[in-house]
């Protein structure tokens, strides 16, 4: 019995420990200001939406927010249209060299974003790619598609070459067979994999900051101003760059482990 | 599977050229802006090494990682085996644990700021129960130590679950048949955890030291938004020296000292794990 008790407090102790900051920076980010510099006051009164409304209407945080998705969206669509195909061929082919790219692949994953990005932003500004959207969006490609190879190559072994094979008996093209067939059966997998694609790139930050001055993404922007804005402010932009992530990986939970086995190797 | 010659690399043509061009060279040019000096090509890199910054953000970079990386470890594996259990619930406990993987570590500096700052909840709570008079301050130089401290806190809450979800991995692929053998002879609880479940999960552990090792060089956003310069960091000096002294050269020689320093603990542990490996073959 006092054993049981105490297994379920620390069941409890482990779920608060990872649930309070969470949940703190949400009711801080709408609690009043006034309320908040009152030492005697733990918990609001009533809540305000004054906060985020300022910051991402007055405080340029609604532009980085869609500046933010659109550097993800972009660089999600980019690395599927590159890696897919490298996916494909490492799952279903086998061919001379095909362990030498694996490792290659593999090692691009473990070369530091922060060593590339100064001269990224160098090799930009002569090119005039400098501080667009579509720089961004391609150095984060270029952190994305390593990931993007490994694990569709990882979800197109998990479906069955049986079926793409009966598909071609039938008369399909291995093309047809895999548009009509193979990618159907594969888009749960896909889509999991896009939406943790977005969040890598949402949540990246120091690339996004070296390479942009005026089009920055959501983290970059806030990096670079909530060192000098009120504390409620910095609470209210934690909480916007929380929120779409924890409902995305809510989503993706059953995928979770899986995808931080291949991103992480 | 089909074996082929030109398909394949016709498919992983785009990939590689990609990765070429955005990786690979930029990671050239790293170097050359490093060594590109008016007199010698040392000349950034004699000036890096006379510069007091660089040996606080490498002593403050070491230290980070020796201080967090054995408590995550030790939290990750503790937290690892009670998911394992397999209690009624698990999965619920298993997604909480996950939402630090979701967020950006600017996020969870700015969440460890809501309970540290000078009128977050740990003061205000303190001050409520009248266990204090005046806030505690932990943010700003003349607290660095402070500082210091809730950084090493907000890194494992942020960051142990990333090593828990390798551990859970190796847990999980563990043969259960292993474990009953050791019932039949008898074994403790403390025996089975010591003598077959963490040496099964070696590989699992050190693959998950080297991920924490290598992002350990890479620690910015944490320390950025928490402590700014107080405490050096080498990522940060890389952000500081392009960004405020708009200095490229000095920022990719930042840089290069941080590749050099991951492309050494790769080899080393790639070097120890295929010992290992090979022991375990015999």
């Amino acid at each position: 019995m006092i054993k049981k008790i105490l297994f379920w407090f620390v069941v409890i102790m482990v779920a608060v420990w990872f649930l309070t900051p969470v949940v703190m920076i949400v009711i801080a980010a709408f609690t009043p200001a006034n309320e908040y510099y009152n030492p005697h006051k733990i918990f609001p009164s009533h809540l305000t939406f004054d906060h985020i409304y300022k910051l991402l209407f007055v405080l340029g945080g609604w532009k980085a927010t869609l500046t933010s998705i659109e550097v993800a969206l972009t660089a999600i669509a980019l690395s599927f249209l590159i890696g897919l195909p490298a996916g494909y061929a490492m799952t279903r082919y086998f061919f001379p060299g095909k362990n030498i790219l694996r490792i290659g692949i593999l090692m691009t994953r473990s070369i530091p974003l922060i060593v590339i990005a100064v001269p990224l932003i160098v090799i930009y500004m002569q090119i005039g790619l400098a501080d667009t959207v579509m720089g961004v969006a391609l150095a984060h490609t270029a952190m994305i598609l390593p990931f993007v190879v490994l694990i569709t190559s990882s979800i197109f072994s998990g479906v069955s070459v049986e079926y793409e094979e009966a598909g071609m008996v039938f008369g399909l093209s291995r093309f047809q067979s895999f548009i009509r067939i193979t990618l159907p059966l594969a888009l749960p997998g896909l889509a999991a994999s896009a939406i943790f694609s977005f969040i890598m790139s949402w949540n990246e930050v120091f690339v996004a900051s070296i390479l942009t001055l005026t089009n920055r993404t959501l983290p970059a922007h806030i990096l670079n101003t909530a060192m000098t804005s009120p504390d409620y402010f910095k609470f209210a932009a934690g909480t916007i760059m929380a929120i779409p992530a924890m409902i995305f990986i809510f989503f993706t939970r059953r995928y979770l482990i899986t995808m931080w086995g291949i991103s992480l190797k | 599977m089909v074996y082929s010659k030109t398909v394949p690399w016709l498919l992983v043509m785009p990939t590689l050229i990609f990765l070429a061009v955005f990786i690979g060279y930029p990671l050239y040019s790293a170097f050359a802006l490093a060594f590109s000096g008016d007199t010698s090509a040392f000349e950034t890199f004699k000036e890096l090494f006379h510069s007091a910054m660089f040996w606080r953000a490498l002593k403050y970079t070491l230290l980070l990682a020796v201080v967090i990386i054995p408590i995550q470890l030790t939290l990750a594996i503790a937290l690892a085996l009670l998911v394992n259990s397999k209690f009624k619930g698990y999965t619920f406990l298993l997604y909480i644990i996950s939402i630090p993987l979701a967020l950006s570590d600017v996020t969870a500096g700015l969440m460890s700021y809501t309970i540290f700052a000078p009128m977050g909840y740990l003061n205000k709570v303190l001050l409520n129960f009248g266990w204090i008079e005046h806030p505690i301050y932990f943010f700003g130089f003349m607290y660095h130590t402070r500082e210091f401290w809730v950084i090493v806190l907000t890194e494992i809450w942020r960051a142990t679950p990333l090593v828990f979800v390798i551990i859970l991995a190796g847990l999980q692929s563990i043969n259960k048949e292993y474990l009953e053998a050791a019932d039949i002879f008898g074994f403790t609880r403390a025996q089975k955890l010591f003598k077959i479940i963490l040496p099964l999960l070696k590989p699992s552990i050190m693959s998950a030291l080297l991920m924490r090792t290598l992002f350990a060089f890479q620690i910015f956003g944490v320390v950025w938004m928490l402590a700014g310069r107080d405490i050096p960091v080498l990522a940060g000096e890389t952000y500081y020296q392009y960004v405020q002294l708009n200095n490229p050269k000095m920022a990719s020689a930042y840089g290069v000292i941080i590749a050099v320093i991951t492309l050494v603990i790769s080899i080393v542990y790639n070097f120890t794990l295929r010992a290992k490996h090979l022991e375990g073959g015999r």
